[in-house]
């Protein structure tokens, strides 16, 4: 959001050399209407296909369309209502924040640690190979690693359970997916192997940018590399750490593809995120009304976030 | 980005940071296995026979025989992998294109009201495809674009304009603007300056928007998922939920289906893996 600022100084740095040459006024209005074909594709494309569509759900939340005559009424509010009333909209939520609250810990805290762990290796090699391997699973479709879980947690032939046995833990054998109290998690951990690499690497690459010099001084003054750890590397990156926080919480509020694949919601809703059930709604019951109203919360919660990180952004002056 | 390595200090330490770093490598060691192994298992899974799988799923393939690989091509794999490569490259055509085209407006001309045309695009990035949704289906019925690869070839460049644009214009910013200066002095129009000069000193933030493009639209799953019914329109990654539901009591053929799917994309992460690396560290900013 700062390079705002640039882009009008170097506009306007820029128009001094054009101006010289003195074009009549007429002529240079036309100039500046006619640049703005450079965006006009992109604006429209945009607005089209993703504000527009956006303003129209909210259209759409306050209908309900009879499903027998097909005829659309304005109901207000009485969508919103309903959510208020809806169990499964309250444990959707609930697993949403589950998403969250665990993705902070692996994929920002865990992950930040590692990172720290991995630029501490001495060997440049060895730094490249293991940020490589472990961001491989996030390459990967989450439709691959979601039905690849969905194999490893099955009772009979999973790597799950003979992992257990193995290990001598059968008595915590289970069907993961099977069980109304463990399917979210399930989901959660198959989502965890497959990100964590991935911020990872963008940890890594924020812990690159801290100035070499830092390191030298502290290794001057007797500093030990945990010590540098905690009184270089932490605080230096922490304005990265917030930034991956929000971005983490926006991903948890809008899953949606692992649950789909792993176990569609079940056992009996159990595992139904926001817009697992949006889908259920509109597209296996037909209740776009209804749909739309689901959509309006994730709305709610991501444009939270968004704002959140515009202004963490400006006032920390880290993007991503 | 090396910590100075303790090797000056005194020889008691040096143990003691000879065996942190036995535990430090141990467990990057322990984690490896734990992100490769189920992969592994997924490949090697797609050679045995389904009884296998059942009987024995830690041991390896008795034979390296393809005929699930082939069985799995020839069931469907073949027309999604199509469809995912028809989609993919043409979305990222018209996405980078676009943006950089949008960029180079955004960056090198005298635009009224720039701080709100690049809000207006920029902005599109944190809003969440799920909220498009429902009018977004209504829409592709109405214009009659739904079932076909027109309609996620759009959506995937509508989506992912706002980010690509946000990387190559800040890649634009960075340049000195000699270059085009010295070229509209020599009366070059911007339409010049933008495919001789712009285009090729941006090269490399191109690439790595091409990369994190494909990504994005081999993997994506939502609109694929809802923008397509017919077998012969589905990308990758609906399509191997559709052989699920078809032959998902052939374990070893699904396995193989899934591996066909990831192995494009992890090899071109590995043989690309500079380029992606440029555009995360673009995207994170200063």
């Amino acid at each position: 959001m700062e390079a705002f600022r640039q882009t009008q100084g170097g506009a306007a740095s820029r128009g001094g050399a054009t101006d010289m040459q003195g074009p009549s006024p007429a002529r240079r209005l036309f100039d500046k209407l006619l640049s703005l074909r450079w965006v006009l594709l992109a604006v429209i494309i945009v607005s089209g296909f993703i504000y527009i569509p956006i303003v129209e759900n909210f259209r759409v939340s306050m209908t309900n369309r009879d499903i027998f005559t097909g005829e659309v009424s304005n109901v207000g509010l009485a969508n919103y209502q309903r959510l208020l009333d809806d169990p499964v909209v309250w444990r959707a939520l609930l697993n949403n924040t589950f998403y969250a609250l665990i993705s902070i810990v692996f994929q920002v805290f865990c992950a930040f640690i590692l990172a720290a762990i991995i630029e501490g290796l001495r060997s440049r090699r060895a730094r490249n190979f293991w940020r490589a391997v472990y961001f491989i699973p996030s390459a990967i479709s989450t439709t691959v690693t979601g039905l690849l879980f969905y194999f490893i947690y099955q009772p009979d032939v999973g790597l799950m359970d003979a992992a257990l046995s193995f290990l001598g833990l059968e008595q915590f054998s289970h069907p993961w997916l099977a069980l109304e109290s463990t399917a979210i998690f399930g989901i959660i951990a198959m989502s965890q192997w497959q990100g964590f690499g991935y911020s990872t690497l963008l940890f890594s690459i924020a812990i690159q940018k801290i100035p070499r010099e830092l390191y030298d001084a502290a290794t001057m003054d007797g500093a030990g590399p945990v010590r540098q750890l905690f009184s270089i590397t932490f605080p230096m990156a922490r304005e990265m750490s917030g930034l991956m926080i929000i971005v983490t919480i926006t991903g948890a509020f809008q899953v949606f593809n692992e649950v789909m694949v792993m176990t569609g919601g079940g056992p009996s809703n159990s595992s139904q995120v926001l817009g697992t059930w949006l889908y259920q709604q509109a597209f296996i019951l037909n209740d776009f009304g209804y749909g739309a109203a689901i959509a309006a919360i994730i709305f709610a919660v991501t444009m939270l976030t968004g704002i959140a990180q515009v202004w963490y952004t400006r006032k920390r002056r880290v993007q991503l | 980005m090396t910590m100075p390595a303790p090797a000056s200090q005194a020889a008691p330490a040096n143990i003691w940071s000879t065996l942190a770093r036995a535990v430090l490598l141990g467990f990057l060691l322990c984690l490896g296995i734990l992100v490769i192994y189920p992969l592994l298992w997924m490949a090697l899974s797609g050679f045995k026979t389904n009884s296998q799988i059942f009987s024995a799923p830690f041991d390896l393939p008795t034979g390296f025989s393809w005929a699930n690989y082939v069985a799995a091509w020839n069931q469907g794999v073949r027309s999604f992998l199509f469809s995912s490569i028809v989609v993919t490259a043409a979305s990222a055509a018209c996405t980078v294109l676009i943006s950089a085209w949008t960029a180079y407006g955004l960056t090198r001309t005298r635009m009224p009201a720039k701080p709100v045309i690049t809000a207006l695009i920029l902005g599109g990035m944190m809003l969440s495809p799920t909220v498009a949704l429902i009018p977004l289906v209504r829409m592709m019925q109405s214009i009659g674009l739904y079932n076909t690869h027109w309609a996620l070839i759009i959506l995937y460049t509508a989506f992912r304009i706002p980010f690509t644009t946000f990387l190559i214009r800040a890649y634009m910013l960075e340049l000195p603007s000699d270059l085009d200066e010295a070229a509209r002095m020599d009366g070059a129009s911007d339409g010049q300056i933008f495919w001789r000069i712009m285009l090729p000193l941006c090269r490399p933030i191109i690439v790595s928007s091409v990369i994190l493009h494909i990504l994005f639209a081999w993997n994506e799953y939502l609109f694929a998922m809802i923008f397509t019914s017919d077998l012969d329109v589905q990308t990758l990654p609906v399509g191997l939920t559709s052989l699920m539901a078809k032959h998902g009591t052939n374990y070893a053929q699904v396995f193989a289906a899934m591996t066909i799917s990831a192995l494009p994309i992890v090899i071109l992460f590995f043989l690309m893996q500079r380029y992606f690396i440029r555009g995360l560290t673009e995207g994170i900013g200063k």
